[in-house]
């Protein structure tokens, strides 16, 4: 069986616990008293306006920010551990990356892989079957070769997706996955996001795009400074609910 | 041919062939890092903040790279600190410290008796390199060599997307720092064929010209080392025969190298970009 369809690490701990997480820049207060439970295998929207600290906590989960105070535990480890581990993955947006960078698709995936290998990171075998498998899960085998630079927007998501798929992570971080996105990305994603599912993993979508976060999340996290409330879809995504994370404005849904 | 080998007959000449082409590879490895990073500014300022080093070094009668490191991290240091401290935006906090750092420099040239001459420091000194210069030079474009072979991978990564480096576990403050140490040894080694002032050039033209002709980050960082090396041995050439400052022919012929690159590169050159829209 190739590495990148081997099964992902099963876990009696649930993939991220966040306790009682704060978080300040310099005294500025980002986060308070944030916390949350995620088990394996689900797919979760975590909805905010702009500055109510998604982006904060995701940053907290990759170990970017440091805590002032409270815990976070992924698959029962601190976050450095797990990452250690390989389990987190974080898929920025494209807005993000510098898309001029002289690297083909082939290079970015290959990236996935760097955390499993020796100091010198010389791909073996093993490293390039499941970069291969990881490419052509996203549909981008026939691209490999290109400079990501020549990529539309959502073919450059998806290798970005199958950088995460290569690095065999147990946790995926997404950070706005269908800003700017064809519609065929789209499908593909939500496509392969129910694999996920169905493999272990645990999907945390950062979004303000809220019809895609009932079309398929199972929970949603609604967070403004904190965590106002998270559970399953149907029951947290009330209109109350969403006045309380837009400040009494609810976008269109 | 006198014109190639006459030169090669002073042995100042040889050594000065010798050390500006190690120096102009070692630079033209780390500018592709620079370039990609966009740190041109830090690198301009690395290289000013040197210069008290330098001076203090010399005036202890200790090697001169050690007191150019220490203050070329200091500066990184204090930019970093700065900037965490209070409401200045970075490029500010960069302009303001590494031209403290250079006049606190002059003013200890001025002040500590030495044999340093200013405008070695200022402007290089290939053509009078001394043995134990030499060494010093040969030791720092070793280690650099080394460590941006070692690493060179990582760094690509954190060049590209720190936040995925950092969630697989590679320490990225580790890569910043190591970066930053390599940037202070190369400037040092740059100081002594083009001096403080047009080392920035050295450590940031390469990698452009180079960026402009490829895609691909391997062929990159040899194209970088090629225009490199080759700038260095031509610039001293010409300086020779047109008994002109080596520094400045060196710079000027990467200059040259860019521009032509910037013409008629296959893909990003000015030429065949406009080219490719009226077609």
């Amino acid at each position: 069986m190739s590495p990148a369809m081997q099964p992902i690490a099963t876990c009696p701990e649930p993939r991220i616990a966040v306790e009682q997480l704060c978080v300040d820049y310099n005294g500025e207060v980002a986060l308070y008293d944030a916390s949350l439970t995620l088990p394996a295998g689900c797919i979760c929207g975590l909805v905010g306006m702009n500055g109510a600290g998604k982006s904060t906590l995701f940053k907290a989960l990759t170990g970017f920010v440091r805590p002032s105070h409270g815990r976070i535990r992924i698959n029962g480890l601190s976050v450095l551990a797990a990452q250690q581990q390989q389990a987190v993955a974080y898929v920025p947006q494209s807005e993000g990356i510098d898309c001029q960078f002289p690297v083909s698709v082939w290079d970015v995936v290959m990236m996935g892989r760097y955390g499993s290998m020796n100091l010198l990171r010389i791909p073996r075998p093993s490293d390039r079957v499941a970069v291969r498998d990881a490419l052509q899960r996203v549909d981008l085998l026939d691209l490999a070769r290109r400079p990501i630079g020549a990529l539309s927007g959502g073919q450059r998501k998806r290798a970005f997706l199958a950088r995460a798929i290569a690095q065999r992570a147990s946790v995926l971080l997404l950070d706005e996955p269908f800003n700017g996105v064809d519609v065929r990305t789209e499908t593909l994603m939500a496509q392969l996001f129910l694999q996920f599912r169905s493999e272990g993993r645990t999907i945390l979508i950062s979004t303000h795009d809220l019809s895609h976060v009932s079309d398929f999340c199972d929970l949603v996290v609604l967070i403004n400074r904190t965590v106002l409330a998270y559970g399953n879809t149907s029951e947290v995504f009330t209109p109350e609910n969403l006045a309380r994370t837009f400040g009494g404005m609810v976008p269109k849904r | 041919m006198t014109w190639l080998l006459d030169p090669l007959t002073h042995a100042f000449m040889v050594r000065a062939l010798l050390v500006s082409a190690l120096v102009g590879g070692v630079c033209g490895l780390l500018s592709c890092y620079m370039t990609l990073k966009g740190w041109a500014l830090m690198g301009d300022a690395v290289s000013h903040a040197v210069m008290p080093g330098v001076v203090v070094a010399y005036a202890l009668g200790l090697p001169f790279s050690l007191g150019a490191f220490v203050f070329g991290v200091g500066s990184v240091a204090a930019i970093g600190f700065v900037k965490q401290k209070s409401r200045i935006k970075e490029d500010t906090v960069i302009g303001l410290v590494f031209t403290g750092f250079f006049a606190l420099g002059l003013v200890l040239v001025s002040k500590v008796r030495s044999n340093i001459d200013l405008t070695h420091i200022l402007f290089g000194n290939v053509l009078g390199i001394s043995s134990s210069d030499l060494q010093q030079t040969l030791l720092i474009t070793a280690l650099v060599v080394v460590l941006l072979l070692v690493f060179r991978r990582d760094l690509l990564l954190f060049c590209f997307d720190p936040t995925h480096a950092r969630s697989i576990g590679i320490n990225t403050g580790l890569l910043h720092y190591l970066l930053l140490s390599v940037l202070s040894l190369t400037a040092v080694a740059g100081l002594q064929t083009v001096g403080v002032i047009l080392v920035v050039a050295m450590l940031v033209t390469p990698g452009a010209t180079a960026y402009l002709l490829t895609d691909r980050f391997d062929r990159m960082t040899v194209l970088a080392v090629a225009s490199s090396v080759l700038s260095s041995v031509i610039g001293v050439y010409v300086s020779y025969w047109s008994d002109s400052s080596t520094a400045g022919c060196i710079v000027l012929v990467q200059t040259g190298l860019f521009l032509l690159a910037f013409l008629l590169a296959p893909r990003y050159g000015i030429l065949n970009a406009h080219r490719s829209q009226a077609s």
